[in-house]
């Protein structure tokens, strides 16, 4: 072999895609990568501020739980961005790239505040509460089957739709805000109702977010029994798999479209019906605050399943949370606190890396396998 | 070292997770030689080819290329070593002309030389006797222009070793017989040719010297001027296989489907069937054969409600009760709910047949998810059934959870077969039901329709071996343009008379 002409070595990485991996094996894996990024993010903060990284992830979990009060408020981001993530699970499993989750936070949210605003002293608290809801829920279903239905019909492109769409509920929010400005001229509606408390989402458990996490739990916990074992969710994963083997089947490919962004929308409708009568208590253009977005990264990490989605949506919201407090703590600027959030995603993405494939590197006859085995 | 070999393959290894593709494998490819390299599907033939082309590097052995060992680790080094591989499907890219593909990653100016590069084409195509216009784009193409195109590609990137991956899987007969003759030419050259296929008569015809694999086993070879189809199919499958079909005589014919004046335009308005018309009964096969793309899928689609048919056009059931049912019109579940028992195994089987990311009993409930009024799909009936079919039908799979991607082509195949025939049908259309299949399973197939036939199912066949139509199907309507250009009885039909039927209608010029 001393002559050959070329390729005198074996390639010094191979990879290979991996057929199958244990459970146990693939969490292991994550876990090693989550290990991983604390440590590499904590050499770098010492390398940069030369501070000990144990006392900047105390400092972090603090900012999250230190407080009976901020472990409240981190339950129920979480759960915002759960729901969201949630309300996505169907649509993303259909193929249906709906970006617009922003948008149907906030039709859902308008519809609540209106609710507040109109009938605040007319209806009484449960009837309120309930008119509330449904009408969320109508607004986003109605803002999520729009793009829906100009796909069906006329096959238009659902990501740049459900994108547009944001755009029009953020002026339409403007709007909003315009019209029920409260106090006049300081152009913002203010907390609604905050004498009556009409349409606010009842305290439970002594906690005012407490229903929050029962409502979105059990959202979650629906939407992956209706994902798994309905006949819907069957056909959602048959047209998201392949639209030709629907309708050999016999699926309605269009009414499954619809349907399924109704829902989608809908699960969305009721997070912003969140926001306002369970969190913020008022409307504004940022009521959905760049989360619609947020949740897709949460939708994907999890695959779609919405019981893998309550962990990650905790761990995003800690990081984001984390991330404030040493900024703000150590007068940091707050790029340093995103640099440590940004490998810790880098890391448990690629994560997923090692899980599908296998690497092996060159040596010798016998070939060893790293980093996974 | 044997100076006649132009590669050489010692002791090679390659595994994909838990299954062993390749088992030790010695094997060679001399010069001037056409090589089949023969078996069943899943033996293992592409991966072996593939790790000469650099698309896979071997777990353990050696090549060696004009008897120096070689390490191949990509595509590029396979071709700089003068080996070139003509895969089973094609990458080329669309938009382009067959010229810009052929250039396309070579090292060059940034001006292309059009002129130079057409007329070095043509004179690669005048050498073998290809067909190539150069400036004709690959969506203009038909399959065989389009293996044409892949064919020069690697010849024009100066390889001397060429491997052709199942080439005659999607050629009509005349197709087969011109790649055969340039095959032959390239041979005269000097070239290697090494040929997978697992048509044995195709092996006879064309190569030299047959090397068979078996379960990723070196199995032995041998000269083909000294072997025997039959020999070839015991190397091959391990053991004795009759290469005969049993067709028994139809009894208690019955009506069943009754297609009258049938026209169908695709999409684009370009008219795919025209008045056709004919009855399938109860207790037969009735065989269609016809050149590719004539009609056989639109005619098909239309009986199973997934095709819009023109005004006039008639498909009536009828059903056991001797009750009739207009299908134009209908939606496959409207079908479904009038009770017609309509099983239809499509040509595309995971981009129709089957959902390629589901497991075999995902796959299986496709078509009884909707049974039931409840809201929840019941799964335990599908798995029943899938556990049947794996059971009775021998697919080989590590558990009913995997997904139908990570099985094999054949296996896929007996998954969709399996499932369309639990469906109890009275009417079991297929369309290429054993295209790319070996022969176990393409035997294994053959006598699944003709238990159904003997069961009183109407079987409507489509197939494209003429051969298999003739030996299996008790009538065969020949399709040509479009049109019903006759229908034979399949006990007295020749092959040369369906094939003139299938150029021309009525076929029949000097009766």
């Amino acid at each position: 072999m001393s002559d050959a002409p070329m390729g005198t070595k074996e390639p010094f990485i191979r990879i290979s895609k991996r057929t199958s991996i244990g459970k146990c094996r693939a969490w292991s894996i994550r876990i090693i990568a989550l290990l991983l990024s604390l440590i590499v993010s904590g050499l770098i903060i010492y390398a940069i501020v030369r501070m000990s990284p144990v006392k900047v992830y105390v400092s972090m979990f603090e900012g999250a739980f230190g407080t009976t009060r901020r472990a409240w408020i981190t339950v129920r981001d979480t759960m915002m961005l759960l729901c969201i993530g949630v309300g996505l699970a169907p649509a993303f499993r259909m193929r249906f790239w709906n970006i617009g989750a922003e948008g149907q936070i906030l039709a859902g949210g308008i519809a609540a505040a209106a609710c507040m605003i109109y009938f605040g002293a007319v209806l009484s608290g449960p009837a309120l509460i309930l008119v509330m809801v449904i009408t969320s829920i109508a607004a986003g279903a109605v803002w999520g089957l729009i793009p829906a239905v100009f796909k069906a019909r006329w096959g238009t492109n659902e990501t740049l739709f459900t994108l547009m769409m944001n755009y029009v509920a953020i002026q339409l929010t403007g709007y909003c805000v315009s019209l029920w400005e409260n106090p006049f001229g300081s152009n913002s509606v203010g907390i609604i109702n905050q004498q009556t408390k009409a349409g606010w989402l009842p305290s439970m458990f002594g906690q005012s977010y407490g229903l929050n996490v029962v409502i979105v739990l059990a959202l979650a916990i629906g939407m992956y029994i209706y994902m798994k074992y309905s006949k819907h969710g069957y056909e959602i994963a048959v047209v998201g798999s392949s639209e030709n083997t629907a309708r050999y089947a016999g699926i309605n490919v269009r009414r499954v479209y619809l349907r399924t962004m109704a829902i989608s929308g809908a699960v969305c409708g009721i997070a912003g019906f969140l926001a306002v009568s369970g969190a913020s208590h008022t409307i504004s253009t940022s009521t959905a605050g760049g989360r619609g977005f947020t949740a897709i990264i949460v939708a994907w990490l999890a695959k779609f399943n919405t019981i893998v989605m309550i962990m990650i949506s905790l761990l995003l919201v800690f990081l984001e949370k984390g991330a404030v407090e040493i900024a703000s703590r150590y007068n940091l600027n707050a790029y340093a606190s995103s640099i440590i959030t940004g490998i810790i995603l880098f890391f448990i993405l690629g994560s997923e890396f090692f899980i599908n494939y296998r690497i092996r590197f060159r040596s010798g006859k016998k070939e060893k396998e790293v980093a996974a085995e | 070292m044997n100076t006649n070999c132009a590669v050489r393959m010692e002791n090679i290894n390659k595994t994909f997770g838990e299954v062993r593709a390749n088992d030790g494998v010695n094997m060679e490819i001399r010069h001037g030689e056409i090589l089949s390299l023969l078996g069943e599907n899943g033996s293992g033939k592409t991966t072996l080819m593939n790790m000469l082309a650099g698309i896979y590097f071997p777990d353990d052995g050696q090549i060696f290329v004009e008897g120096r060992e070689v390490f191949i680790r990509s595509p590029k080094d396979a071709i700089d070593l003068g080996i070139g591989m003509v895969h089973q499907h094609f990458k080329l890219v669309d938009v382009f002309t067959a010229a810009e593909n052929i250039v396309l990653g070579m090292p060059g100016k940034v001006q292309l030389d059009r002129k130079q590069l057409s007329a070095e084409i043509l004179e690669i195509s005048e050498k073998y006797g290809f067909d190539i216009d150069p400036d004709k784009k690959i969506y203009d193409m038909s399959v065989s222009e389009k293996q044409t195109v892949e064919i020069i590609k690697v010849l024009y990137r100066g390889a001397r070793i060429l491997i052709l991956d199942e080439p005659t899987a999607v050629l009509t007969p005349q197709e087969t017989e011109k790649l055969f003759s340039v095959m032959r030419s390239m041979k005269e050259d000097g070239k290697s040719v090494v040929i997978i296929t697992h048509k044995l008569h195709e092996v006879m015809a064309v190569s030299d010297r047959v090397a068979v694999l078996r379960k990723g086993e070196y199995i032995g070879d041998v000269a083909t001027s000294g072997t025997s189809p039959l020999q070839l199919t015991e190397m091959m499958v391990g053991k004795a296989v009759s290469l005969n079909i049993d067709r028994p005589e139809p009894k208690d014919r019955v009506e069943r489907i009754s297609v009258q004046n049938l026209s169908v335009r695709d999409v684009e308005g370009i008219r795919k069937l025209q008045d056709v018309s004919f009855t399938a009964y109860g207790g037969e096969i009735l065989g269609i054969a016809g050149i590719s793309g004539c009609g056989q899928k639109e005619l098909l689609e239309a009986i199973a409600g997934l095709q819009r048919a023109e005004h006039g056009s008639h498909i009536a059931y009828t059903d056991k009760n001797g009750e009739v049912h207009e299908l134009i019109g209908k939606t496959p579940l409207e079908i479904e709910k009038l009770g017609v028992a309509l099983s239809f195994v499509p040509e595309d089987r995971l981009g129709m047949g089957l959902v390629s990311d589901m497991d075999i009993t995902d796959n299986m409930l496709l078509r009884s998810y909707q049974r039931g009024r409840g809201f929840f799909a019941n799964r335990r009936y599908p798995r029943s059934v899938a556990s049947e079919v794996v059971s009775e039908l021998d697919v080989a799979t590590p558990g009913l959870n995997t997904p139908v991607r990570e099985l094999s082509g054949g296996n896929v195949q007996k998954v969709l077969v399996g499932r369309e025939i639990a469906l109890h049908p009275t009417v079991l259309m297929t369309a290429y039901a054993v295209r790319g299949l070996d022969i176990n399973t393409s035997y294994t197939i053959y006598n699944l329709l003709t238990e159904q036939k003997m069961k009183g199912v109407a079987v409507i066949y489509v197939g494209e071996d003429l051969d298999v139509l003739l030996e299996l199907c008790d009538r065969i309507l020949v399709l040509c343009g479009g049109q019903v250009s006759g229908i034979l009885d399949g006990r007295s039909a020749t092959k040369e008379g369906v094939g003139l039927m299938m150029t021309q209608l009525g076929g029949d010029i000097h009766e």
